[in-house]
């Protein structure tokens, strides 16, 4: 049997991370190609029923990453995302998500290799935590959140 | 039923190499929903483009997903593609196979696995995109400036100038500014008042140009395009249609003893004053605080003695409203004054001044008539020490920043002095001399070299006085940091260039953003200078940062042809990524409960409350409604939303949940 | 007002003054003061250059003594071990992973529970309400007060808040009726770190205050500090041989002008304990004031 692969979910701002991705491509940065990137415009728009939901369909890992503090192309997306965050954390440490799957960041347009770096460590370290099936489990059995209908 | 159409992009090599593109279209091709998917060697060219439009009319599309580069590259491309085939350009959507995926991974299946994955998430999102259009704002062309120092009558000349009508609104009872104050301007000592004097009759006769000084913004609302200013004119005690200006009520106010604040305090002026002789408009005012009619209800010898009878003690201040389309803030700076120093005195010695202080001494229209004369005893000072940095980077005094033109006035200062006293010793302490510009490094070698002007590399711990001397004692860095002492006449303090001490009122007043030493920031350090956060509000001289009257000059045009080219438009598009709040029939009317977390939340005040009334006119509730004018469309709004009642048109719960979905 | 106090050595040794003038003006002042059991040296002017962990075990002990007796306040005339226990104290709290190790190098409890405090907070509470009714002859002279250096540094945590130009001594030589006169040398240096190995130093540097005070027409120089006041007073035949010039201006401890305005026996203030005479020409620049009585 193959190495257990994880499945990281990033979601990130236009501005800041996604440009910054962007530039690791433009600067050819070699990283893991286990992270799919959901673009948004702002940190500030990430409902964190979405970190709940990418969980809750087997991702073993979460990125979630913006522009730095005082940067924000919104003014202050981020710091609310911030704000937020800090609640949200001890919310997921209580309903029993796995804190160290889950990455907050900032990255500039101008990091791409900062890009690269975070992606390359957060896949090492869900891979040494293996696979994440303790959350979706419990996710499913308790019907939490309630399933989205999403028409076709 | 969704006909989505997938066009795959080899990117010539670029995606080609590593991801294998012909799999990812047949890939695409299986996924529900999706018509129509090929590859192709070059997507963005004609023929590549062509293809496209060609699948849509042919397929009848619905959506279209092109997998190739960033959509920060080429999604305008794309979409205007669609846009010509018909298709309403948001229903096109971009999956990042190069940047995201090909350059960045090594040819292994799991790449192109990746490729397919990516398509399949904008496939899932295209098929929820809405069909949406350009937000179309209409525009007054009619500007505010606000100040009217150097930065505001540049912008109010460059936009009146342009055939634009502007409103230049300045607190004092004059135009000018610091500008006004000064003697001469280096690096060529041309003289400051000859050189801006003009400029200020200009605006007063401009037709273009509205001036209202002695007045402040009161408030400020609307968005860009569309703003509405309320402007307090404070009461002058004098109708201004009447005054001609002929300076009688000044001479005779017997009054005569308060500190000039154009002299810096160094000169006295009476209470109803013009602030300097060549002042716009030369109407004088009167100071309410200090006019003793105001105190004991009696004097009224300015009345009197008016020509016109344009003397009104009971005038009220005036609110006047007007539509403007954009706002250049020009509202200027201050420094700080000497008792902010108590290594140097706090204050207490005369003969401790500010730069300002001195550019009033050596100006010819000064107190002293452009004689140097130490404030104490009007004695010509023998020895004067010039201290640079008086603040300015001194994170000890929480001002870290460099006041910039410091060192340029001060070997200014410096030179001036020695070419009026000629047998006089001037002594300058610096902590570095930072003369970037042109001719200006070559101005302070002068300085040193032709007027022979003693610097010194190091900092004053303490001015103090003793026997009528000032004593300066500092160190010389340069000379193993030996302590020295200097005797001095008079010791000009270069203190820091600051914000005006409401500068945040001011900003948030406009709703615009301001640093941690409360000046304005722009909206992008290097891209959009002259530009504020919030859309048409424009920005010009000090109160961005510390600044020299060329830079300020210079920003004023930069900012004034941003407010002309805004006004060669009666429309403005923008993209309609903005929040809506959802309707539903009544009796909900909305899902909106009407918290207002969304106001808290929102960086533009876009959030504005509804009222939903009955036939009767009754309301029923309140909730909230997006401006969309205003609403710059980051969507934190959205995320805080407990009701699910905001979404972002672009990026709706619906297209980001089906986007996870598909992961 | 209960609260503790660590004289220090200077107040039990070369400024007795100091420690008798406090605790001759305390009851009338309404504070109760209790000294720390078994107290030791701060480790001031040695420890502090030579060894950081002896330098913070020094002061914690006495600040863990204090905290035994139940202290929650410490008062420390000294302006030198002032610094010590109050830098210490920052420092341990902090640093959790220091308190700890250096509790158990004094092999004592230690939480830094007890907040440090200097004389001139003190009494500016002390006096804050009523002062005026208790005053007996109030000491109308001019005086340069003069803080030193350990009252205003380091910046962070001073005892004083205008560092450059201290006003808490001034405001309370107001309250005993002086003229605080302003001047330029309120927190130079007197030369204390050099008090022992440079006298030539020390005379230098304290001659300039005493000089500029002299300039300036002060009658009095009044110190919240043994070291300033050793270095103004004691060296005074010094400064007065370096500079020339003789200077019949006494140095007095704020608490014994305190203690003069409220007519306290000059003994008990321990002003003959002065190497330079507390005692001024009948009509110095105030005629319309009476001088305290002689001292013999």
């Amino acid at each position: 049997m193959s190495e257990f692969e994880p499945k990281i979910i990033a979601f990130v701002c236009n501005w800041c991370t996604y440009a910054g991705a962007d530039l690791t491509g433009t600067s050819r940065i070699k990283y893991s190609s286990n992270v799919r990137i959901i673009r948004l415009p702002c940190t500030g728009r990430i409902d964190f029923m979405l970190i709940l939901q990418a969980f809750g369909q087997g991702a073993d890992g979460i990125i979630v990453s913006g522009c730095h503090p005082g940067d924000c192309h919104y003014t202050a997306g981020n710091y609310h995302a911030r704000r937020r965050w800090m609640l949200f954390r001890r919310l997921m440490d209580f309903v029993g998500v796995d804190l160290r799957r889950v990455h907050f960041s900032w990255v500039s347009a101008a990091e791409g290799a900062k890009w690269a770096e975070l992606v390359n460590q957060v896949v090492d370290e869900v891979r040494t935590l293996g696979p994440y099936k303790a959350f979706p489990q419990r996710f499913h059995e308790n019907g939490f959140p309630v399933q989205l209908t999403v028409a076709n | 039923m969704a006909r989505i159409g997938v066009f795959i992009c080899h990117c010539g090599e670029n995606i080609g190499s590593t991801v294998d593109c012909a799999a990812v279209a047949k890939a695409a091709g299986e996924l529900p929903g999706v018509v129509h998917s090929v590859d192709y060697k070059y997507m963005c060219s004609d023929p590549g483009q062509s293809m496209i439009k060609d699948a849509i009319r042919t397929q009848k599309l619905t959506g279209v997903v092109v997998g190739a580069c960033s959509p920060r590259m080429h999604e305008p491309t794309f979409r205007r593609a669609c846009n010509e085939a018909g298709l309403n350009p948001f229903l096109c959507e971009m999956a990042n196979l190069r940047e995201h995926c090909s350059w960045v991974h090594e040819k292994l299946p799991d790449t192109t696995a990746k490729a397919i994955d990516l398509v399949r998430i904008l496939v899932e999102k295209v098929k929820r995109n809405k069909p949406l259009s350009s937000i179309k704002v209409p525009v007054t062309k009619r500007a505010l400036v606000l100040g009217g120092g150097i930065a505001g009558i540049q912008a109010a000349l460059d936009i009146a100038g342009a055939g634009h009508e502007v409103v230049l609104v300045e607190r004092s009872p004059s135009i000018g500014g610091h500008m006004a104050q000064l003697s001469e301007t280096f690096p060529t000592l041309d003289c400051s008042q000859c050189i801006l004097t003009p400029r200020m009759v200009e605006v007063a006769q401009h037709p273009n140009i509205t001036l209202y000084t002695y007045s402040e913004l009161e408030s400020l609302e609307g968005f860009i395009g569309n703003f509405k200013a309320t402007i307090r004119k404070r009461a002058r005690g004098v109708d201004e249609k009447l005054c001609t200006g002929c300076g009688v009520c000044t001479q005779k106010c017997p009054n005569k003893k308060i500190p000039s604040e154009f002299n810096e305090h160094l000169g006295t002026r009476p209470a109803i004053y013009v602030p300097f002789p060549q002042a716009v408009p030369n109407k004088p005012v009167i100071d309410r605080d200090r006019c003793t009619y105001y105190s004991k209800g009696k004097c009224q010898v300015c009345a009197k003695m008016c020509p016109t009878k344009a003397i009104r003690y009971d005038q009220e201040d005036e609110l006047i409203t007007i539509d403007i389309g954009a706002v250049v803030a020009a509202t200027g700076f201050t420094i700080k004054g000497t008792d902010f120093f108590p290594e140097y005195g706090y204050g207490q010695y005369p003969n401790v001044i500010t730069g300002l202080q001195f550019e009033r001494l050596a100006s010819a229209s000064g107190p002293t008539l452009g004689v140097i004369r130490r404030p104490s005893d009007n004695e010509i000072p023998e020895n004067v020490v010039f201290i640079a940095c008086a603040g300015s980077r001194d994170s000890a005094k929480r001002l870290s920043y460099c006041s910039k033109i410091c060192c340029m006035y001060t070997a200014k200062h410096a030179m001036l002095y020695k070419h009026k006293v000629h047998e006089g010793r001037a002594h300058v302490f610096y902590m570095d001399i930072r003369a970037g510009g042109k001719m200006y490094d070559e101005f302070v070698r002068r300085a040193i070299e032709e007027d022979q002007v003693n610097y010194i590399r190091g900092r004053v711990s303490r001015v103090f006085e003793r026997n009528g001397k000032m004593i300066v004692k500092g160190v010389d860095t340069l000379l193993n940091g030996q302590s020295i002492e200097i005797e001095a006449d008079l010791v000009v303090l270069a203190t820091a260039m600051t914000a005006q001490p409401d500068a945040e009122a001011t900003a948030q007043r406009m709703k615009i953003s301001y640093d941690a030493d409360h000046f304005l920031s722009e909206a992008h350090p290097k891209l959009r200078p002259v530009e504020m956060n919030t859309a048409g509000i424009f920005v010009a001289g000090a109160c961005q940062a510390p600044k020299d009257i060329p830079e300020t000059v210079a920003q004023a045009s930069a900012a004034a042809s941003k407010v002309v080219g805004l006004f060669s438009r009666s429309e403005l598009a923008r993209e309609p990524v903005v929040a809506t709040v959802n309707r539903t029939a009544p009796p909900l009317f909305s899902t909106c409960v009407g918290c207002f977390l969304c106001e808290t939340a929102c960086p533009y005040q876009a959030i504005e409350r509804d009222d939903i009334r009955g036939r009767d006119g009754q309301l029923i509730r309140q909730v909230a409604k997006v401006n969309q004018g205003v609403c710059q469309g980051c969507g934190t709004c959205v995320a805080l939303c407990r009701s699910k009642a905001i979404d972002l048109q672009g990026f709706t719960n619906e297209q980001v949940f089906a986007e996870l979905l598909a992961v | 007002m209960k609260i503790g106090l660590y004289p220090g050595c200077s107040l039990e040794g070369s400024s007795r003054e100091y420690l008798e003038s406090l605790q001759a003006i305390a009851p009338v002042l309404g504070l109760e003061l209790a000294e720390v059991p078994d107290w030791n040296c701060c480790g001031a002017s040695a420890a502090h250059s030579l060894n950081h962990k002896l330098a913070l075990a020094l002061p914690a002990r006495v600040l863990a003594l204090a905290e035994q007796a139940g202290m929650d306040k410490l008062l420390v005339p000294c302006s030198a071990c002032l610094n010590r226990l109050s830098t210490t104290r920052a420092e341990l709290i902090k640093n959790e992973a220091l308190r700890r190790e250096i509790a158990e190098v004094i092999e004592l409890s230690l939480t830094c529970r007890t907040r440090v405090t200097d004389v001139l907070s003190v009494l500016a509470k002390a006096t804050a309400n009523g002062f005026s009714e208790k005053i007996r002859q109030p000491f109308a002279r001019r005086v340069a007060c003069y803080y030193g250096c350990y009252l205003t540094r380091p910046v962070e945590g001073a005892a004083c808040r205008r560092t450059e130009d201290p006003q808490e001594m001034d405001a309370l030589m107001k309250l005993a009726g002086a003229d605080p006169i302003p001047w330029a040398f309120k927190v130079e240096c007197c030369g204390a770190g050099l008090s022992l190995s440079r006298t030539s130093s020390v005379a230098e540097l304290a001659g300039r205050v005493v000089e500029d005070a002299a300039l300036r027409g002060a009658e009095a120089i009044v110190v919240a500090c043994p070291m300033c006041h050793t270095n103004l007073d004691l060296r005074r035949s010094n400064i007065e041989q370096n500079l020339g010039t003789r200077f019949a201006m006494p140095v007095l401890y704020v608490t014994q002008v305190l203690g003069l305005a409220l007519g306290i026996d000059e003994r008990a203030l321990g002003l003959h304990r002065h190497e330079v005479p507390v005692r001024w020409e009948k009509k110095a620049n105030h005629q319309d004031t009476q001088a305290p009585s002689e001292v013999k």
